[in-house]
């Protein structure tokens, strides 16, 4: 995707509470991801051949609009309306308003537990294209409930799931070596930088089976 | 003796889960054993978590996502009050439907001590718009309820207490029975209340009307039982006047007194069997009569 023309997006999103720094740390992660990895189709949002995206992070969504925007999921007019009344557009997305969002969130934490389910239920259905892929923030991470997940798919042998953390290192806490500690949780983790669309594209490519992986997008510099 | 509700439980949603492949069920821990049946029929749609109650409601909702009703499963306080936003936001603000199966209400972990008093759950739940909460009063209301409601869309959370009535009684969804005719005050008996409701109030001057469900509860039809009524006691399993805002309303119009007989809104730190609690919160047959006796007085 013509990351310019999503910075020329995202831009248009002008409302009060914008979350900037956030969202722009996951602009090259969905660039790549809706440009080059997720099977998705703008004329059949609900296609069951889909593959799954979930914003865990649901602050700073103006990059993740700008992207869907690109992609022909709803019109460009929308983007000038971000968190304006009447707007599908909210500071945190939702599923019930705005076509290509498969999960309202905004809380933090919550997004992993849903992708897990999520999973889970296409293996269920014994659809094994689709893969699942959920972005949380570094700083999202210390939430707790997140670690239920992450001790959980890999138990579950969920290879249909793939974690995306950008960290952008706005944690208080220290979170040194993230990619260890999710592989210590038995995840396929691996840390690359989050601005080199290449190295995305290959570590974001569908891993082997077994189970799910997980990949620490680094973003060291500061708001575009 | 029969089943418990919480085997009821059990034992109706694998019955439903073997014939409806839209069902998926995820556990927290609790009640695995009973599940057994499930699980040997296709261990692809349930799902034992271990103990995470918060991502045993975001799993459930993502299985909901992808078109599954989901059924999950745990004690009272850690589904309806530790995992409440995923509750309400996985599921409630998705508006994704969902069977939320609380075993344990209010004092049945008694001797376990604070931590695991559930008084407030269906109050809990109540916060979330578009909650139906059903209390069934004896395992035959367990089954009759959830074959009702399983699969139809609805955020549905079901209350079970270890103790239940002698005998069932009709119990649809949203349903309000007489089941005694009486004078102008109407006692409102709602699941398990019911058996020691009708012990208390065998020799008094009143109807004895009885829902399964705490919300939504059919308005018109507590209107027709209710009619001619100038006074209504509700007894609730749960903490008193939870059930206000569904029974005012339906009889706003009417010159009608109120009186809410339920769990005390107070810190209980008594450790004992929920037949001990009851007694030392007026809610068995005696303290019931004593309090309605009072109100007719």
């Amino acid at each position: 995707m013509d990351r310019q023309e999503i910075v020329r997006l995202a831009a248009l999103a002008t409302g009060d509470e914008k979350h900037e720094a956030s969202s722009y740390s996951t602009l090259d992660v969905l660039a790549v991801l809706y440009g080059e990895v997720l099977r998705v189709d703008p004329a059949r949002p609900d296609w069951p051949g889909r593959d799954r995206f979930i914003l865990s992070k649901g602050h700073g969504p103006a990059a993740f609009y700008a992207v869907l925007c690109l992609r022909g999921f709803f019109p460009e007019t929308w983007m000038p309306g971000f968190m304006t009344w009447g707007n599908p557009l909210g500071g945190h997305p939702d599923r019930t308003l705005v076509p290509g969002v498969e999960a309202s969130t905004g809380s933090l934490g919550h997004g992993l537990a849903l992708a897990v389910g999520t999973a889970l239920a296409l293996r269920a259905k014994g659809i094994v294209e689709p893969r699942v892929v959920v972005l949380t923030g570094d700083a999202e991470l210390n939430e707790g409930s997140n670690w239920e997940s992450i001790l959980l798919a890999p138990q579950l042998g969920l290879d249909n799931l793939t974690l995306v953390v950008v960290d952008n290192h706005s944690s208080t806490l220290s979170l040194t070596s993230l990619d260890g500690k999710l592989g210590a949780f038995g995840w396929d983790a691996r840390a690359i930088s989050g601005r080199d669309h290449g190295a995305l594209a290959g570590a974001l490519a569908r891993p082997p089976a077994g189970g799910p992986t997980a990949v620490v997008a680094d973003i060291p510099d500061v708001p575009e | 003796m029969s089943v418990t509700m919480r085997r009821q439980a059990a034992d109706t949603v694998c019955d439903l889960f073997s014939h409806d492949d839209r069902i998926a069920v995820v556990l927290s821990e609790i009640s695995v054993e009973y599940f057994a049946p499930a699980f040997a029929h296709d261990p692809g749609r349930i799902v034992n978590v271990g103990i995470m109650e918060a991502t045993m409601v975001g799993v459930a909702a993502g299985f909901a996502m992808e078109g599954f009703h989901p059924v999950a499963h745990t004690i009272a306080p850690f589904l309806a009050e530790r995992a409440l936003e995923q509750v309400k936001l996985d599921l409630g603000n998705q508006e994704l439907g969902a069977t939320l199966i609380g075993t344990g209400g209010s004092f049945d972990y008694g001797v376990e001590g604070t931590t695991h008093h559930a008084p407030g759950d269906v109050q809990a739940m109540l916060t979330i718009p578009g909650m139906r909460v059903l209390v069934p009063g004896h395992p035959a209301e367990v089954d009759t309820l959830l074959r009702a409601t399983v699969g139809d869309g609805v955020l549905t959370y079901m209350r079970l207490q270890a103790v239940h009535n002698p005998e069932p009684a009709p119990a649809g969804p949203a349903q309000v029975r007489s089941l005694r005719a009486g004078g102008e005050t109407a006692v409102l008996a709602i699941g398990p209340m019911l058996g020691r409701v009708l012990e208390a109030t065998a020799d008094l001057d009143v109807r004895v009307l009885y829902t399964a469900t705490a919300a939504p509860i059919d308005r018109r039809a507590l209107r027709e039982v209710a009619a001619g009524v100038t006074r209504l006691i509700t007894v609730e399993p749960f903490h008193e006047g939870t059930l206000a805002p569904q029974v005012v309303p339906a009889l706003a119009d009417r010159p009608a007194r109120f009186e809410f007989i339920g769990v005390p809104r107070r810190l209980v730190r008594e450790y004992g069997s929920p037949q001990e609690h009851d007694r030392a919160l007026g809610l068995d047959a005696a303290g019931l009569r004593a309090r309605i006796a009072g109100v007719l007085a």
